[in-house]
């Protein structure tokens, strides 16, 4: 079914008779889902403020359209978000209720926080058909418990979000990155090094066929002056190149996964202690990605592979994006059993996305 | 504002409680001579105090979880406290509750530059998780106004903010992790030194649930690379809507400053006489700071100059030196001593759009007049975080009850012009009453069923957050 008002998606969870598959745009297919799919195509931005750095637009919105939208007023989402169509083998259009509910954040997220970080408010159905709110279009705001941040990567499995609210950065005008030529293994040193600097390093990875990259973004002359600084503190880890021209395509390689797209294989997220990252790296092998200063590793694995027994010991948590493994990384008991009572609270009849988190 | 009243079964017993906290205690870590809970009474929502049944100050997770097992069988209701600095009463007892003190909890754990964290005990001051890293060219970002005396636990309950997280964010924003024990006594350990959760945010419900969901203990925060410098400029106007142009201005300009502050006229006037910092005579004034190397913050502040040239400032006043910028700090961060000087006040922070900050001074200063009563506006300028100050004088009959009802005007007005009831400092008992402006039945509801999920007896902080009428049925359960 294809909703396309908040009032339609309260009446189609109230009447629906079982389990239901929310589908935004389809692009993130991650984890097991069965049910009828319910498609959210609540569309439209609602409200844009440039000077107030806000924006509220409907979970059904391509995210394409929100990217171009702030774009045109010199502004951008700070988190970065990442396109999974080509890595994952998908059709489709990304929708920004998706982008939320996976809560998917990009390299800016070293910097600039992960996508629950820029999220200020959401509107949602929870699984009772209850239509409720949370947040607001403010920037600070303490006012109450903050299901806004809870609903931002819950998989649609506490409510179907009708609407999201996203403060706004400036875009900047300048960028640079500084490219190491390094093994993925030995990469991770260089990025803590630029990143524990004054730098305000704005990407922090590593890149297969390039090395370890280090990103900075701002006013041009800022930007000369910390590359300048950046290629002294880096200098003891290898000869230090500063791209200009190429740094944008850089990042959105690695943020999109570009180097996997349309290859074999199950695709594996680790969100780890950064400097877990060699050991990790050496222990998977093969074709690996870094990214967040080493704390986010991304894995091609052969098909079938146990990734968290072979990566294991870790300290985080370890996502199958495709594969058959079970998606999420088990949690700790006590956790456990906190989540499953919040989903009985938001969605008693266990009919959003059921099985989805495991 | 409606105290709610105490379970009279609970002070009955209160012998009984005391006797077996202390017989799982050390002798030190129970108080109830009420001469040395006195200074529990209140938080720095002074107008309202109550004597709590007893105070317990553990110094491990165990004796939390013992103190916390003992309350959750004995049905007493307990209310976590970091320093007791909170504006909204959020740890203010009741009569029939336990105050859990955290003050004795105050120990670095784990300092960690290679991977950007610390881990401290949570009764840990602000200040001095920034004094632990510091010598490393480190800092926490979350900087409120109390950080001298306010607890790492109490931020996180109170999800606080400061001056400067235009740029790096409030409290949510820079926590990894927490260890929290709940209401039962028992031992969760949510996050930790990575980045976002591998399933639900649970992290994200912890923080800013002002003590309702459990006991925070021990936490994980995020801490930052020092900037190379910083500088403020200080900006003086000829009215408030102007101020509150040149802001949306510099925001559109995608300059990015660490701090925009606003002063106005009233709260100029009070701080002048105050600290005399030399502040121009204006009826609004702004102060810009940014940050990095020098030749950056030059940069930076050249555009923000451009900017302000074109609102016709009555002062663009620049730092040449440490001094100055001390200088042009200096009145800012006396604001609120100096309202203390000459009146009581009361500090509300409501946050609107920043687009409608004329308007809403403009309300502002109509409602004043209406009410007879003065309001100084100091505030956040940049996030749209106000903190309009209500002077009254306590001991003349009425005019609290004046002033919160004033109060209770300015915070609708927020709501209704796209804002929220609080920014930073929390709901607690003092904007309990007022949720029902903000949210729906069915919005809260949904909040509720949160905290019955983490404490289904409501024993953890219950008459606060949530209107009375909305949580009867659930606290006398
Ligand atoms: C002069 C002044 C200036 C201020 N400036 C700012 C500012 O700029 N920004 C801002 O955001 N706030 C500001 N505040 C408000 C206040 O300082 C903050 O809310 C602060 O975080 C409270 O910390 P605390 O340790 O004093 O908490 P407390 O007052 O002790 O408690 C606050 C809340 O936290 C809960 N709590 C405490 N410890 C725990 C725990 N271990 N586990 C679970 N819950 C717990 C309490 O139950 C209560 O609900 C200011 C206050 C004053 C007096």
């Amino acid at each position: 079914m294809k909703i396309e008002t908040e009032e339609q998606l309260a009446e189609a969870i109230r009447t629906a008779e079982g389990p239901v598959r929310i589908v935004g745009g389809g692009t993130r297919p991650v984890g097991q889902a069965a049910g009828t799919p319910l498609q959210v195509a609540i569309s439209g931005i609602r409200l844009y403020e440039p000077g107030a750095l806000t924006l509220v637009a409907g979970a059904g919105t391509p995210l394409a359209e929100i990217e171009a939208a702030v774009a045109a007023e010199g502004q951008r989402l700070p988190f970065e978000p990442a396109h999974w169509v080509a890595a994952l083998g998908q059709g489709g259009e990304s929708t920004i209720g998706g982008v939320v509910a996976a809560n998917v954040s990009g390299p800016r997220r070293v910097q600039a926080g992960a996508c629950r970080d820029s999220l200020i408010g959401v509107r949602f159905v929870d699984g009772r058909g209850e239509i409720l709110k949370n947040g607001g279009r403010v920037m600070k705001n303490v006012t109450g418990y903050d299901l806004t941040k809870l609903m931002a990567g819950s998989w649609g499995t506490l409510g179907v979000l009708s609407e999201v609210a996203f403060k706004l950065l400036p875009a900047a005008t300048s960028q640079a990155t500084l490219v190491i030529d390094l093994p993925s293994d030995a990469a991770q040193p260089a990025l803590a090094a630029a990143l524990g600097s004054p730098f305000d390093v704005s990407g922090a990875g590593w890149l297969p066929g390039v090395g370890a990259i280090v990103r900075i973004e701002g006013l041009a002359d800022s930007v000369a002056y910390r590359a300048d600084r950046l290629v002294s503190l880096l200098a003891p880890f290898g000869a230090v190149r500063i791209e200009r021209e190429g740094s944008a395509q850089l990042w959105a390689d690695l943020r999109d996964l570009a180097p996997f797209a349309g290859k074999p294989g199950d695709l594996w997220r680790f969100s780890v202690k950064p400097s877990e990252a060699p050991a990790l790296v050496a222990r998977l092998g093969g074709k690996v990605m870094l990214d967040w200063g080493g704390g986010l590793i991304w894995a091609l694995l052969p098909e079938g592979t146990d990734a968290r027994a072979m990566a294991a010991p870790y300290t985080g948590h370890a996502t199958c994006l495709r594969g058959a493994a079970p998606a999420f990384e088990p949690e700790p008991a006590p956790v456990a059993a906190l989540s499953r009572a919040l989903r009985a609270q938001f969605d008693p009849r266990g009919i959003l996305n059921p099985g989805r988190m495991g | 504002m409606e105290l709610p009243k105490a379970d009279a079964r609970v002070i009955a017993r209160k012998a009984q409680i005391v006797a077996r906290l202390r017989a799982v205690l050390p002798a030190d870590a129970v108080i109830d001579a009420p001469e040395e809970t006195r200074a529990y009474e209140c938080d720095a929502l002074s107008a309202y105090r109550c004597p709590p049944l007893a105070v317990v100050l553990p110094r491990s997770i165990a004796e939390v979880a013992a103190a916390l097992k003992v309350c959750h069988e004995e049905r007493v209701p307990v209310v976590p406290r970091g320093a007791g600095t909170s504006l909204a009463g959020g740890s203010m007892p009741t009569e029939d509750a336990i105050v859990l003190g955290l003050a004795r909890m105050s120990a670095v754990l784990e300092t960690d530059y290679e991977n950007r964290f610390i881990r401290v005990e949570a009764g840990r001051t602000n200040l001095s998780v920034t004094g632990a890293v510091e010598a490393e060219g480190f800092f926490y970002a979350p900087d409120p106004s109390s950080q001298l005396a306010c607890a790492i636990s109490g931020n996180i309950a109170m999800n606080s903010g400061g001056a400067h997280c235009l740029k790096y964010g409030v409290t949510t924003n820079n926590l990894l992790g927490v260890t929290l024990v709940t209401m039962a006594g028992e031992v969760v350990e949510i996050g930790g030194p990575w980045s976002d959760a591998g399933g639900l945010d649970l992290l994200a419900l912890v923080c800013g649930s002002e003590g309702q969901l459990g006991v925070v203990t021990e936490a994980v925060l995020r801490i930052l690379p020092k900037p190379e410098g910083a500088r403020p400029v200080l900006i003086g106007f000829s009215s408030n809507e102007i101020a509150g142009a040149c802001v949306a201005d510099i925001i559109r300009a995608g300059i990015l400053p660490v701090a925009i502050e606003f002063m106005d006229r009233p709260c100029i006037e009070a701080t002048e006489a105050f600290c005399h910092a030399g502040y121009p005579d204006c009826e609004a004034l702004l102060i810009v700071e940014c940050e990095g190397a020098p030749a950056e913050i030059d940069e930076q502040l050249g555009l923000v100059r451009q900017i302000a040239m074109r609102h016709d400032p009555v002062e663009f006043r620049e730092a040449r030196d440490g001094d100055e910028a001390a200088r042009i700090w200096l009145g800012r961060k006396s604001a609120f001593g100096a309202m203390g000087q000459i009146n009581d006040y009361m500090c509300l922070d409501g946050t609107i759009p920043v687009s409608s900050l004329p308007q809403v001074l403009r309300r502002i200063g109509e409602l004043s007049e209406e009410y007879g009563l003065k309001v100084a506006n100091v505030f956040h300028a940049g996030d749209g975080n106000m903190h309009p100050l209500i002077l009254y004088n306590a001991n003349e009959p009425g005019q609290q009850e004046l002033c919160e009802a004033l109060g209770a005007e300015i915070l609708k007005l927020c709501v209704e012009m796209g804002g929220c009831l609080t920014g930073e400092h929390g709901v607690g008992i003092e904007k309990r009453d007022l949720m029902g402006v903000q949210f729906t039945a069915a919005d809260l509801e949904a909040q509720m069923r949160v905290k019955d999920v983490f404490d289904p007896a409501w024993l953890l902080n219950p008459v606060k957050v949530f209107p009375l009428a909305a949580s009867a049925t659930r606290r006398a359960g």
